[in-house]
This record gives C-alpha cells, structure tokens and sequence, in this order.
C-alpha cells in the first residue's frame, strides 16, 4: 500500500509494532555472509520445518527469522532468542531438535552451545549483552544489523526506522545541515571530511541537477563493515540518502555496490523496491513534494573505484581512472554535476542524527572526532569480527577488552589500520585514542575501519612488502609516482626480503616514499607508502637486522631462515605428516630431524608443534652473501 | 581579474584558467608530457608540479599539477624550488628506469640531473610511458575512440581493442603526432599509408596528384561534418591557391 503522507507512515508502524508483539519468541538466525557459509541457511531452514512438525504457530507463538550479520563472524552461524537474549554460537541443524525441546519449550540453556571466553575456559557467558566482544560496544551504525530481517519494511518501521526521514520532511533543509553539523559526523570512509560542509558546499553550488551517491566500494582485504551494514539494515542506507537528497535538493541517486557484495545487492534491490511500492522513493515521498529515486551501480572489482572520483567515472560508464580533485566533486562530480558522496556507514549515521538531534550524537566521542566508528577487528585477536566504538576509544581497549587479547597467548606486536594504505601502530603505542587525527599524526589512517591485529609472529618487512604489493596490483596506472613509483619500491623489498639488500636500499625506499606521498594523483598512490614509512619507524631493527645480519627473526622471510627443531621436541610425530616435502623424520617420543636440504620453509611444522619447539634460524652468514 | 604570483612575478589571469595557461602565456617553462592544448589536461605524467602557498593560509603549502590547478586571486607559485625539482627528478628517474632507450626522456632526466636511472630498467619494454595523449587525441578530437587502454597499473599499456587491427580508426595519425616519445609508428608512401597495422589507401589531390589524406578519413570527415563530397578533391595547398588566384581577380576588378 502507498504512504501518502507522515500520518499513512506512523499508522504502518503502529500496525508493525502491534503485530511483533503478539509474537512470543523469536529466533534470530544470522544470516549475513559470514554466517551463511558456516550452514546458518539450513538451521533457518530446519527451524522452520521442526516448528511446523510440531505445529507451533510462527506467527504467535514463535518467529524465525533470518537476519543480518551479527559482526562476531568467527563464531557462527550465531543464533539468538528473543525476548531472553540467549546466543548460541556455532549452530549446526543436528542441535536444532535440541533446541527447540530445551530452550524453548523447556526454558534451559546448553550449555555446549554458549559463549566460552577464550581466556578463561570455564567461564560460560549465555547472554548476548554479557558476552565481551558485544558489552564494551556501542552501537549506532550497526544498531539494526542482527535484531531484523533485512527485507522487510515493517520490521524496520518497529525499530524506528524512517522516523528520522519524517522529522527530516517536517525542517528546512538548511536546518537538517545545521543539525548534522552540529553532530560532528566527519566521513566515514576514511578522508574523515566534516559531512555538513560537504553538504553545504553541495547546496551552493551552482547547477540545476544535483546526484547523491552511496559509496558502498569497500575494497580493503578484511573490511566488511559496508557489506554488513548494506546485507543486514539496508532500509538505514536508503533513509540516509532520502534525507539527503531532501537536504541538498537531489532526485537521484546512486549506491555503488563492488562486485563481490552479491547478497547485499539482493537486499539494497528487494528494500528499493519495498520503498518504491510503499511510495518512500519515487515522486511526491509521503506527500512532501520530494521527488528521489535511487539506481544501484555495481562496480567491476576494482579497489581504485572506491575513490571517489574513479568511482564516479565508474558510475558514468568510463574506466575507472581518478581525477585531480582541485575542483570538489560537490561542485563538479558525476557528469559534472554538483555530487554529495558518502560512505555507507556515514549514511546510516544520518537518519538518527535527524531523530535524535545532532548532540546525542555528539555525546560520543572526543573532542574533534565525534560519534562512534564501526572497525572489522580481523587477525591475530581471540575475537574477530564486526565492532563498533566510541571514538577515542584506545587501540588497548579495542584489541585486548573487545578482541579479547592475542591468539593462543602470545605477544601483541603491532597492528594495521586503515586497511593496506594505512600505518602499523606499534605496541608502544597501544593506549593511543583511536580517532581520524591521532591515527594520522602516528603516520597510520583511519580509513574505513579496517584493522588488522598482528603478533610476535609476523614479520614487519614481510607485512609491508604484502601491502604495497596489493597497492601495486590495483594501482590504476594513470600516474607516474605510483605506477613506476610502487613497483620500483617492490623491487627493492624483493632485494632485501632475499637477503641482497643494503643501507643504500633502505634510504632509497624512505626517498622514494616521501616522493611517491607528495607526486601521486590520488589518495591510492599519496597514501600507498604509509605501510612503507610507518613500519621503517617503528621496526627499523627488523630492517636492519634483514639488511645486515641477513635474519628474518620470525622465519616468515624463507630466502633468510632455516627451520631448526629444538632438544624440547617431546617426538609427537605431529609435524611429519602436515610436511608437504617429508622432510621431517623421527620415531614417536623421540627427538625429531629435519632435512634442511628437502625443507622449503613453509611453516606448517612451526604452526602445528604443540610446544614450540621449531625455531627459525638465519640461513645465511652474513659475510657469504654477494653485496 | 585574477592575479598570482609566480617565482616572484605578479601575473593577470583570466578566470577559470589553470596555472599552466598562465605560464605558457608568460613565457615561464614547465615541462610536461601528458599535456597537450588540443585535448583536456589530465594530470597523468606529474611533471608540470609546481609548489603553492597562499598569504591567506599561512603555513599551509601543496604540490599540484599546473595543468589541472586552477588560478585563484593571490596564489603564490614556485615553478622551480628544490622540491619540485626533486619530484620531477624522482618522476623523469622512474620513467627512464621505464624507458632506457627513449631519447626524449633521457635529455629531460639530464636536465634534472639524472644521468642514469637508479632503479631497475625494463629490459623488455617500448618506449610508451602511457601519458594517454594518443587514446585522448583519438576519442576528444577526432572522435572516432578507436584505441584505448588494456590492464591497469604497471601492466597497463596502449592498445587497440582486441589486439586487433582497429575497425574504427581512419588513419588520420593524429595519435602519432601527439605521441611525446614517438612510440606510434606511420609508414607512408605515395599510395598508401600502415599505422595500427591497418593499410589505407590514400586520397590524391586533382590538382597536383599529392596524396594528402587516407580515403577513410576523408569519407569520415565529409559524413561528419556535411561536407560536400568534393571538399577534399585538393589537397590543402592547391586549396590556397585557388583561393588567392579568386582574390586576386576581385582586387584587379
């Protein structure tokens, strides 16, 4: 049915609440990306066929729904249960009998399906909101994503959805971009440009037709906060832009979905059309006189599309290539028209920055960046996945409360973030506030969000070598200082990750970085080194150490180590089998041997030893290796 | 009016030009190899980097392409300081580490001080350093998109598409003309013209019997621009002189 106006809206969700709460239980299945290639469509679906068997009335007494991605991928497929707020993690189809039969007929938890903290494996926590990994979380972007079903349009009218859109219709738009103003929301996609400036410059500029875009490109390896906000609340994206398109004076609009996002194509498309048909997108919206639509774009698979300029050129059909951007695309963008880009996640900030006010938003945060910050906590921490802070929150917090400290014990050495262009923050400097300017000043990013945790294990040559062998692969080619710049900078890691490298090598890289920062075209190439430079001033022993005493202290750097088992081999037999050039051999309970002529270095031995027995040692002497 | 300054010389501007417009016109030399005043600028090649301050925003200071950057009343530009010219030594260092065999760029290299690359050279390559001028010159000017890029990065190169012989092209060599490093080779002989491994024939002159034109941009331009069908009959130095010979009996009368 077609809302013609507020009224017609505020009934729906009075009829949306109303039939929630005649639902007893509801069963919330996760289905975002990560979950569904754990098996969670077919829990859904035995939920489904196990309920109707035994005649339980879904829609009283109990509901099943599948829903978006809960962030805390590493334990799924997540189920939860509401009203009691119980999570169970790692749910296969054979527990659902189980299920149904205690948990809700018989009101008990099993325990073998709760939540055990990685540290203290007795304690088991059952609640949702007990559990670490979501208590020292505050949700505001990512306050939909789990608790409703993406598709449909009542579920997110019952949580407030489009009520912001409604406050939105009733002000000027000169007050909405006062309102976001006075919020503090700086983008979220990484550049952290304050978002009510954007806009205003956008309402000045000169030209009828204006488009807004949802930059939803998310390119980073390990980033998944735009995926899990598009597959699992993409109503919230939709509002975002509505209001907007009503604030700059736009009728179309644009989301610019990558390639390898499928599902949340499927919903952006399904919630698109729940609008159309409900009139919240086409013309004359709730009978304000705001005519808007939305197009989705998906990109090609390029990592420079998500810059905003090459995306734009990927919108209008050319290739994919940024553009200086001395004149800002709110003045000239998308076919030269005025264009107000965000990201997703600065989009689904929008809607209840109008509903609450600007302030409430402002409440979180630090001084010059405000609200909170979705991060994919991805790595070497004992809990991965999706999380949401206030900024200025520290790095300690985020890896060790929220992450729940380093895999199997061991030591935290750094951590990436801002993706493959940002810096490696040491462990010196964990209690550093995670915001746009403090992360910039350490030579990292913010970026949007990505944040890669690394331990003792990794070697930081290796890592920066990993990155700007990425940069280099997706460099679109345009300009001189990237295309040339990033792979003569490769060449020269080659050199010393095979042991071949001099001082001379190392000072070329810091000159050639600085020169590649400052002459690049776009902020791929201008922030390409930042991996580069950040790890020379925070490692440059393992440097040193690579260049002259030709040693990869953690192994990883194969031209440079050898493995050597230890006199604490316990004789396990464990690495025999998992050798891919049966190098290793030894009786059960008795010292092990490796031959170093048949071994290639390739770790597995080290990854599987029960007691850390396999060590790297330099292969080379110094003084044998040619200069 | 506008006004900036550049090394020191107070210069007027028209609106809406860049700083490069304003360098040409003053005579102040900035290199650059992806410029080219028939097609739009495009930032590619770096080179035209120049260094900007303004009075109002003390302390703050950019690295910008001159081709790109527009004038604004104030501005004050370096055209030659030592980072400048350290970021045009870095760019010419990498592209004769790309190019070793290309002259042109070699004489630039030296002009910043670069005798000999100190990276790796490519072994294997031409001496294309993708500044996109002749895929630019194609589609914006002539209009006929016949040529354009394959990959991206450092893989990225110049290429017709399919690797075929262009379908569209009309042998007009205006990509070779604007080539800075003359990659696109032309051979040309009195009947027939080979460029982008395509044959034309070529369009003779009724007059003096030159060949002046392929057949294929002739029929291009006519269709284009209605033309009448004997517009290029004469070549464009016949043309002249049956002008002058009209004028010439309008002065007598």
């Amino acid at each position: 049915m077609r809302l013609k106006s507020i009224k017609d809206l505020e009934k729906r969700r009075k009829d949306a609440i109303k039939a929630k709460e005649k639902v007893r239980n509801t069963v919330l299945v996760c289905c975002g990306t990560g979950c569904l290639a754990g098996g969670s469509a077919a829990v859904a679906e035995e939920f489904r066929k196990k309920l109707s068997e035994r005649g339980i009335d879904m829609d009283v007494e109990l509901r099943v729904k599948t829903t978006g991605c809960h962030g805390f991928c590493e334990r799924g497929p997540i189920v939860t249960f509401v009203p009691s707020g119980i999570l169970y993690q790692k749910v296969k189809p054979k527990h659902v009998d189980e299920i149904i039969e205690k948990t809700i007929i018989g009101g008990d938890v099993i325990r073998k399906l709760v939540y055990r903290d990685p540290t203290d494996k007795k304690k088991y926590v059952e609640q949702y909101s007990e559990i670490p990994f979501y208590k020292h979380q505050t949700r505001i972007a990512l306050r939909n994503i789990g608790q409703l079903d993406p598709a449909s349009l009542d579920d997110y009218l019952a949580r407030d959805g489009f009520k912001g859109l409604a406050k939105a219709l009733s002000m000027k738009p000169g007050e909405i971009v006062d309102e976001v103003e006075r919020s503090g929301l700086r983008g979220r996609g990484g550049g952290g440009f304050p978002t009510a400036r954007k806009w205003r410059s956008a309402i000045e500029a000169v030209g009828g037709k204006k488009y807004i875009i949802c930059n939803g490109d998310e390119g980073d390896p390990g980033a998944f906060m735009d995926r899990s906000i598009m597959e699992g609340d993409p109503f919230d994206v939709l509002e975002g832009m509505m209001i907007g398109a009503y604030a700059i004076g736009s009728d179309e609009g644009y989301i610019y979905v990558r390639q390898e996002y499928p599902l949340a194509v499927k919903h952006l498309r399904k919630a698109i059309d729940a609008c159309r048909e409900a009139g919240l997108l086409g013309e004359n919206i709730l009978g304000s006189g705001l005519n808007f639509d939305i197009t989705i774009a998906r990109g090609g698979g390029a990592f420079v599309c998500g810059e905003s300029s090459a995306l734009m050129m990927s919108v209008a059909g050319k290739v994919g290539e940024p553009r200086a951007k001395y004149i800002h695309s709110t003045e000239r963008g998308l076919y030269d028209l005025p264009t107000v880009l965000n990201n997703v996640e600065t989009w689904v900030d929008i809607p209840i920055i109008i509903e609450k006010g600007g302030d409430w938003l402002a409440q979180y945060g630090n001084e010059k960046s405000k609200g909170t910050k979705a991060f994919a906590l991805v790595g070497r921490v004992n809990n991965t996945g999706l999380v949401e802070v206030p900024m200025g929150i520290t790095l300690r917090e985020l890896i060790f409360n929220i992450g729940g400290g380093i895999q199997k014990g061991r030591r935290f050495k750094g951590v990436q973030t801002g993706g493959p262009s940002g810096g490696c923050i040491p462990a010196e400097l964990l209690d550093l506030p995670v915001d746009f300017d403090h992360l910039t000043e350490q030579g990292s990013m913010m970026g949007s969000g990505g944040m890669i945790v690394m331990d003792e294990r990794t070697c930081m040559v290796d890592i920066a070598r990993y990155f700007l062998n990425f940069l280099l692969e997706e460099s679109c080619g345009k300009c001189v200082p990237c295309r040339e710049g990033l792979k003569q900078l490769k060449i020269l890691y080659d050199r010393i990750v095979e042991g071949f490298g001099t001082m001379e090598d190392l000072e070329r890289i810091e000159w050639l970085s600085g020169d590649v920062q400052i002459g690049s075209l776009c902020a791929l190439g201008k922030s390409a080194p930042n991996p580069v430079l950040s790890t020379i001033r925070f490692f440059r022993d393992e440097y040193e150490e690579h260049i002259h005493d030709k040693r990869c202290r953690t192994g990883v750097c194969k031209a440079l180590t050898k493995l050597v088992i230890e006199d604490t081999c316990i004789g396990c037999g464990k690495c025999i089998p998992v050798c891919p050039t049966d190098a290793i051999a030894g009786e059960l309970k008795k010292l092990h041997v490796l031959d170093r002529e048949k071994c290639i270095v390739c770790g597995s031995c080290v990854e599987i030893c029960p007691v850390d027995c396999i060590k790297p040692e330099p292969a080379k002497v110094a003084e044998e290796v040619p200069s | 009016m506008p006004e900036i300054i550049v090394d020191g010389r107070r210069l007027k501007c028209e609106e809406g030009e860049t700083i490069l417009d304003v360098c040409h016109r003053n005579g102040i030399k900035v290199p650059a190899l992806c410029y080219h005043e028939a097609v739009e600028p495009w930032g590619g090649c770096r080179l035209c980097m120049i260094e900007i301050s303004h009075p109002k925003w003390p302390g703050w200071k950019n690295w910008v392409t001159a081709c790109l950057y527009p004038v604004q009343d104030g501005l004050v530009v370096g055209t030659n300081t030592s980072r400048v010219r350290r970021l045009r030594a870095t760019v010419l260092d990498l592209l004769l580490a790309r190019c070793p065999n290309s002259d042109v760029i070699r004489k630039l290299a030296v002009e910043y001080g670069v005798e000999e690359t100190s990276y790796q050279p490519r072994d294997d390559g031409d001496n294309c350093i993708l500044c996109g001028l002749c895929v630019r010159v194609c589609d914006e000017v002539i209009g006929a998109s016949a040529i354009g890029t394959a990959y991206r990065g450092v893989i990225k190169e110049v290429s017709e598409p399919l690797r075929e012989p262009p379908p569209d092209c009309i042998g007009c060599a205006a990509c070779a003309y604007v080539c800075p490093t003359d990659v696109i080779k032309v051979l040309q002989t009195p009947t027939h013209r080979v460029i982008w491994d395509r044959t034309f024939e070529m369009h003779v002159c009724k007059e003096c019997g030159k060949s002046h034109i392929t057949t294929d941009q002739r029929d291009w331009l006519i269709r284009k621009n209605d033309l009448p069908e004997d517009y290029y009959d004469l070549c464009d130095d016949c043309k002249r002189k049956v002008v002058a010979a009209t004028q010439k009996n309008l002065a007598t009368f």
